[in-house]
């Protein structure tokens, strides 16, 4: 059995798989055997897999399964969403996996939606992504013809419609809850929690929203079953995971390895090191809303527990590494400016707060930086804390510039101090 | 109850109810934007963060929401925790990150939420030093004006524009810190609700545009508790006046009325008083004459044979005065017969104590509505936002099953989507509550009557599904077989009813039993009377030329010789007047009105009118005393509870009207409840150009309210609360701090007297048997009245900004009767003697035709319909 089954299937620079191809690689017998299961079956096995949402916050993705009403007496239509807005800064894991084995993506999202009892499922596609989302309705077509969508699936009883919906193109459409509110064609603003999706979701509907990598894994998992796919981690996340690497490396890409692959393995063994001149100086594991790490993190297993435990997150395990020949404070403007762009304008910690930080930083780089710029971009920080705003888009944004001033103060102070910007020419 | 801790003090609180809400009513300040108590809460401004402890022995705690946590039993919070405290002032420093700090020149400064809010956190020195984002505003049309670079991005506007009144057209653009509240581009705001955007904005993005053209601070208004005077449900307002002109009308919170919000016809409908329309000096034949020549000449000509001619848009003091004067037999209600029929068919509905009259705020917890004949957004519109309301009833019960708490707002609407409980609407013409009703049926008015009779079985099976149900029905199609149709679904259904009448006093006039103006227009016209030789008539704020065809009122005026008429506006019974009297409107006078609820509520005199203008009661009692032999039946009273007293005395129906307000001897503290807020100023100066000395205010010796500042600092009664205001609360959210409990009731209870009340007696009202079936004509059309909150109403329509949005008169048919008169949209044609353009409407039935914009028609009538 493979060790790298996200990917088996995946040939650089060639067309993806077509169903019959898919099918003679294995593929839809992990639905095939889900068929045969009792929902509450297939939950159990995915909750025994110790699965954990790859969307970037790592929620178990059998038990959020589990907060679906089952049975005669639950509410309908329920829904199945497949998040592909992957739209966080340096993430293009997603893309992989739709544009490259669409059938894949297609089948785990069939298999999540029996395991719901969905009626409808959607995959709701980053506006940009035009490639995955041809190559995902082609897939889907195909899937309907050879009986694994639509009315009374492989004789089994169930029904499922699937849908590719591309996104308007924000990023808060990448929230689970600003989805929602998407989809259902209304401002991409977050919803408060409680009621949760699976209880109020889409239309008011019980409703899971997985990410494209999460889904992936589910075929798998019915496939090989739950131990195959936790021993296939190092750690006690189960499964493999898609790590990628850009920035000023040797060979900027992606991998699929097992879960729990430590940081310097991922960026000197598979992404080649820095490129020749070109000094290390920290890294955001695991896309733009994570902390930085820096050359004293470099052998910490890159999973969901043991990257919070060095102060930062996995995210989506897709990491910008920060060399010695690019600003720090230019990065984190950069990175500011995009999410006070995307800040959907909803609660004034985020929408207020981002843009004075962006504001600040660009006055530094460009030389008009002034003593209290540092103290209070901490501040804001702080203020857009977890709990402090409404959605985790502003602790996300906060995140690379708390610790950009922690680990590269000195870099701040010289910009103030300077009136310049001494990676500028 | 639950019992919540704040600063370590234990308090009850609401346990249904959320921190903040909590808070507010325990009477803590804690600053809020995006919560209103009619919005619920969304937690999008961040502006309420207190600091939660998990026990007693947590010292660290966590910043919450107070908005978005519930008040439960054991909560433990701090608000003066100094991260509490740092946090909400840096919350506020980032709402006025943009903020253009105009204060100065903003219609908002000195009664804005946010200046009061920001003040209330302590932020006080603005560190942002980069630039502000600019907007462009919008031209929302003549009643509100847009300026958002004052704009916080708090949503209430669009919370309440669209989820709350079902506007369409009002919405959130763009993102991050450049939100744009506005339309898809410039134009008139349709909601008829728009105006509340003015009280909804914690600042001033949305304002008065008719307050701009004659612009005053709160501060230096003179209020009064009012009752708004354009239709019958007898809104609770607080007009405001400066230098003898009114300048604006803001919402009088009553719980039981109408709660936060007016419609555009009643708050802007207040411009006619400053009309260059108003009659401002007594005249006599054209001629400008004295005030106490003018009294000379009523009493002159009063002494003759007098036919009095009352008014449903006049108080019923005045119309009691003129009663007394001209003696019971010869006081005539001033409307037509049919209309008359009418009113005394539903006011005996509601006498008879069979049905429970509903008040707005039960038509907003209705949770099952049928609604017979009336377009309610035009005829009652204040009652067409409680209607929105009601609709979210019957789902708001799955809400609570999800456990979503009731005042979460935006989980609430997710879970319940579109979901409406059931609205049914049976009427001639299209309406705007069509968009939110279960079902509708486009009928004529028989049909309608027919149809409520033998409701379809699948209307009474959703009627009786609900807990509490309501029948609407009304004047305004005037049709009787309707209201005896409507009382007689509402008895069979249980349901409650609410009647809607026309104007402010159709009820409380019907109740005084005089004939119709048919009984006097056919009195001077039969030989018996004139022989009885009928010399005078007395026109109480009446056009007779709205209430009867013009060449009956013209034979009638012709007839009598001596017309005497008081009134506001000129019109065209003013222009027949030998002796015109300037009357006081409803800001320039004292009196009573009993609303369609049946609730009698006492308005006052915001100021005292100008020169000769007076109330009409006033005016029908000289303070004289009267020679002895005169015609006249009584000697003046002392003042207007006196006048009170004696109509009660001579009709006891009306004895529950004396407690609708506290009376003129009533004092706080020893002490009168001041018009004028504390800071109002230049009281010496204001006229200093006329008079250098220092004017005595006016006495008033007809309510303990004081035209001055000073005054009686404690919260009046709910009838005598001019303006709301509170310390550090300038703004009209202030009425929480008059409010037990937040969103509830006003302390002491609201304003008015319900004259009836559900006795579970009265005998099973005959219906009488159901009207044939219409049967659309060959050559001639049923010819109903169309309404318009813009326009159909008498006074508001000189109002100068509800002037502009009145549509002009038109004739409706739909496309296939258009077509067999082979005719186009803008065609003109006649009926009736009238000359209007067509305009196709395809929601009207066969042979039925809708008429805009004509009043003094008997409608409906059959009339061929010609093309010109």
């Amino acid at each position: 059995m493979t060790e790298t089954p996200l990917t088996k299937n995946i040939r650089p620079g060639a067309p993806p798989f077509d169903i019959g191809d898919y099918e003679r690689a294995g593929g839809y017998e992990g639905l095939r055997k889900a068929l045969t299961m009792t929902p509450q079956q297939v939950i159990a096995e995915v909750k025994a897999s110790n699965l954990r949402g790859r969307g970037g916050a790592g929620f178990p993705t059998g038990l959020k399964w589990s907060f679906v009403p089952l049975g005669k007496d639950a509410p309908h239509p329920k829904y199945l969403i497949c998040n592909a807005d992957e739209m966080e800064p340096g993430t293009f894991k997603d893309r992989l996996l739709m544009e490259a084995d669409p059938h894949q993506l297609v089948e785990g999202v069939a298999i999540a939606s029996y395991a719901i009892e969905a009626d409808v499922a959607f995959i709701f596609v980053r506006g940009e992504y035009i490639l995955s989302g041809e190559r995902l309705t082609r897939a889907i077509a195909e899937a309907y013809e050879h009986r694994y969508l639509g009315r009374d699936i492989l004789g089994s009883g169930y029904s499922l419609e699937m849908y590719v919906h591309m996104s308007a193109g924000r990023y808060m459409c990448g929230d689970e809850t600003g989805l929602l509110n998407a989809l259902e064609g209304k401002r991409a603003n977050p919803r408060w929690k409680p009621p949760f999706p699976p209880v109020v979701g889409l239309f008011g509907k019980p409703t899971i929203v997985n990410n494209v990598e999460t889904l992936c894994c589910v075929p798998h998992i019915l496939s090989h079953g739950a131990n195959w796919f936790r021993d296939l981690s190092r750690t006690g996340d189960g499964g493999t995971k898609l790590y990628g690497a850009s920035g000023k490396v040797k060979r900027p890409g992606l991998w699929e390895l097992p879960m729990g692959t430590p940081i310097r393995e991922i960026l000197y063994e598979y992404a080649g090191g820095m490129r020749d001149g070109v000094e290390f100086r920290g890294l955001l594991p695991g896309g733009a809303s994570t902390d930085f790490l820096t050359i004293e993190h470099l052998d910490v297993p890159m999973d969901f527990t043991e990257v919070q435990k060095a102060g930062s997150r996995m995210g989506t395990g897709t990491m910008i590494v920060l060399d010695d020949k690019t600003c720090p404070v230019g990065m984190t403007w950069n990175l500011t400016q995009f999410f006070a762009r995307e800040s959907c304008g909803w609660c004034v910690p985020c929408w207020s707060g981002l843009a004075w930080c962006e504001r600040i930083l660009r006055a530094m780089e460009e030389g008009h930086g002034e003593s209290g710029d540092i103290e209070k971009l901490e501040f804001h920080a702080k203020m857009m804390g977890p709990g402090n705003t409404f959605c985790a888009l502003a602790p996300g944004a906060a995140e690379p510039l708390q610790s950009a001033i922690k680990y590269f103060r000195e870099d701040f102070e010289s910009h103030i101090r300077d009136k310049h910007c001494a990676w500028r020419t | 109850m639950a019992n919540i801790w704040v600063e370590g003090k234990t308090y009850a609180a609401n346990g249904e109810q959320n921190l903040l809400h909590a808070c507010l009513s325990l009477g803590f300040d804690l600053p809020y934007f995006c919560w209103h108590p009619a919005l619920g809460s969304v937690g999008a401004c961040r502006q309420c963060a207190v600091k939660q402890f998990k026990d007693e022995k947590d010292t660290h705690g966590k910043l919450v929401m107070a908005c978005m946590t519930p008040a439960s039993e054991g909560a433990r919070i701090s608000i003066a925790d100094p991260e509490a405290v740092e946090f909400r002032k840096a919350i506020v420093e980032g709402l006025m990150q943009n903020h253009p700090h105009d204060c100065p020149v903003c219609d908002e400064g000195g009664e804005c939420h946010l200046q009061d809010m920001t003040l209330m956190t302590g932020h006080d020195y603005r560190a942002y030093r980069f630039e502000k984002r600019t907007f462009r505003n919008q031209y929302l049309g003549p009643l509100v004006n847009h300026e958002m670079n004052r704009c916080i991005q708090c949503y209430r506007c669009v919370r309440y524009y669209s989820d709350y009144a079902g506007g369409k057209d009002l919405n959130a653009f763009a993102m991050r810190d450049i939100v744009y509240f506005g339309r898809d581009r410039d134009g008139v705001l349709e909601s008829e609700f728009s105006g509340n955007l003015v009280e909804i904005c914690p600042t001033g993005v949305f304002t008065d545009a008719t307050l701009k053209r004659h612009y005053t601070r709160k501060w230096d208004l003179q209020f009064a508790p009012s009752v708004c005077a354009h239709c019958g449900l007898g809104c609770n307002i607080s007009p405001a006046e400066r230098y003898d002109s009114l300048r604006r009308v803001v919402n009088r919170f009553n719980y039981e009325v109408n709660g936060y919000f007016l419609c555009d016809r009643g708050r802007y409908g207040y411009e006619f008083v400053n009309s260059p329309q108003r009659i401002t000096a007594p005249t006599r034949r054209g001629e400008s004459i004295s005030t106490a020549e003018a009294e000379s000449q009523l009493e002159l000509l009063a002494n003759g044979r007098v036919l009095g001619i009352g008014s449903p848009r006049a108080s019923l003091e005045s119309n009691f005065a003129l009663r007394r004067l001209v003696g019971a037999e010869r006081f005539f209600a001033g409307i037509s017969q049919t209309e008359h029929a009418l009113l005394a068919r539903m006011r005996d509905i509601l006498q008879s104590g069979r049905l429970r009259s509903a008040s707005l705020r039960d038509v907003e917890r209705s949770d099952a509505v049928l609604i017979l004949g009336e377009d309610v957004p035009n005829t009652a519109p204040r009652m067409a936002l409680s209607v929105r309301q009601a609709v979210r009833q019957q789902p708001l019960e799955a809400a609570e099953a999800l456990k979503i708490p009731l005042w979460l707002d935006q989980g609430v609407r997710h879970a319940l989507q579109d979901r409406r409980g059931p609205l049914y609407i049976a009427t001639p013409v299209a309406t705007r509550l069509d968009e939110i009703a279960t079902e509708t049926f486009r009928l004529a008015p028989d049909d309608i009557a027919r149809f409520a009779l033998d409701l379809p079985e699948r209307i009474v099976q959703a009627m009786h599904g609900a807990k509490r149900r309501l029948v609407i029905a009304g004047s305004s199609l005037a049709g009787e077989s309707i209201v005896r149709a409507a009382a007689r679904a509402a008895e069979s259904l249980h349901a409650d009813i609410a009647f809607i009448m026309p104007e402010p006093n159709s009820l409380g006039l019907s109740m005084m039993g005089a004939d119709s103006l048919d009984a006097a227009l056919e009195a001077v016209g039969d030989d018996a009377v004139r022989n009885d030789a009928i010399d005078t008539v007395i026109v109480l704020e009446n056009d007779l030329y709205r209430r009867a065809p013009r060449e009956r009122v013209d034979r009638f005026l012709g007839a009598v010789g001596n017309v005497i008429v008081l009134d506001h506006l000129a019109n065209e019974t003013t222009a027949k007047a030998n002796l015109l009297l300037p009357a006081a409107t409803f800001a320039e006078s004292d009196g009573t009105f009993i609303s369609s609820e049946g609730r009698a509520q006492r308005f006052f005199q915001v100021y005292v009118a100008p020169g000769a203008i007076q109330e009409s009661w006033r005016w029908l009692d000289p303070a004289e005393p009267r020679p002895s032999g005169s015609g006249l039946q009584k000697p003046g009273f002392e003042n207007l509870d006196d006048l009170i007293g004696e109509l009660i005395t001579s009709m006891p129906v009306f004895a529950p009207i004396r407690a609708a307000a506290p009376p003129a001897g009533f004092r706080m503290n020893g002490a009168r409840i001041p018009r004028e807020p504390d800071r109002f100023s230049g009281r010496t100066a204001m006229f200093a150009q006329i008079s250098v000395h220092d004017p005595a205010p006016p006495e008033d010796r007809d309510s303990p309210l004081a035209f001055s500042m000073e005054g009686a600092t404690k919260q009046p009664p709910a009838p005598l609360i001019p303006f709301f205001w509170a310390p550090n609360w300038n703004s009209i959210q202030s009425v929480n701090k008059f409010q037990d409990e937040v969103g509830e009731g006003l302390r002491g209870g609201s304003s008015g007297v319900r004259m009836f009340e559900r006795n579970g007696q009265g005998a099973e009202r005959d219906a009488g048997a159901p009207p044939p079936p219409f049967e659309p004509r060959e050559n001639e059309w049923l010819i109903v009245p169309i309404h318009h909150i813009f326009g159909s109403e008498e006074l508001s329509r000189h109002a100068q900004a509800l002037a502009e949005l009145a549509p002009a008169p038109f004739l409706a048919l739909n496309q296939d009767d258009a077509a067999r008169l082979h005719s186009q949209a803008g065609d003109v044609l006649e009926a009736l003697g009238v000359r209007v353009p067509l305009r196709i409407d395809a929601s009207l039935p066969r042979g039925v035709a809708g008429l805009l914009g004509v009043p003094g028609l008997p409608l409906p009538a059959w009339s061929e319909i010609a093309r010109l």
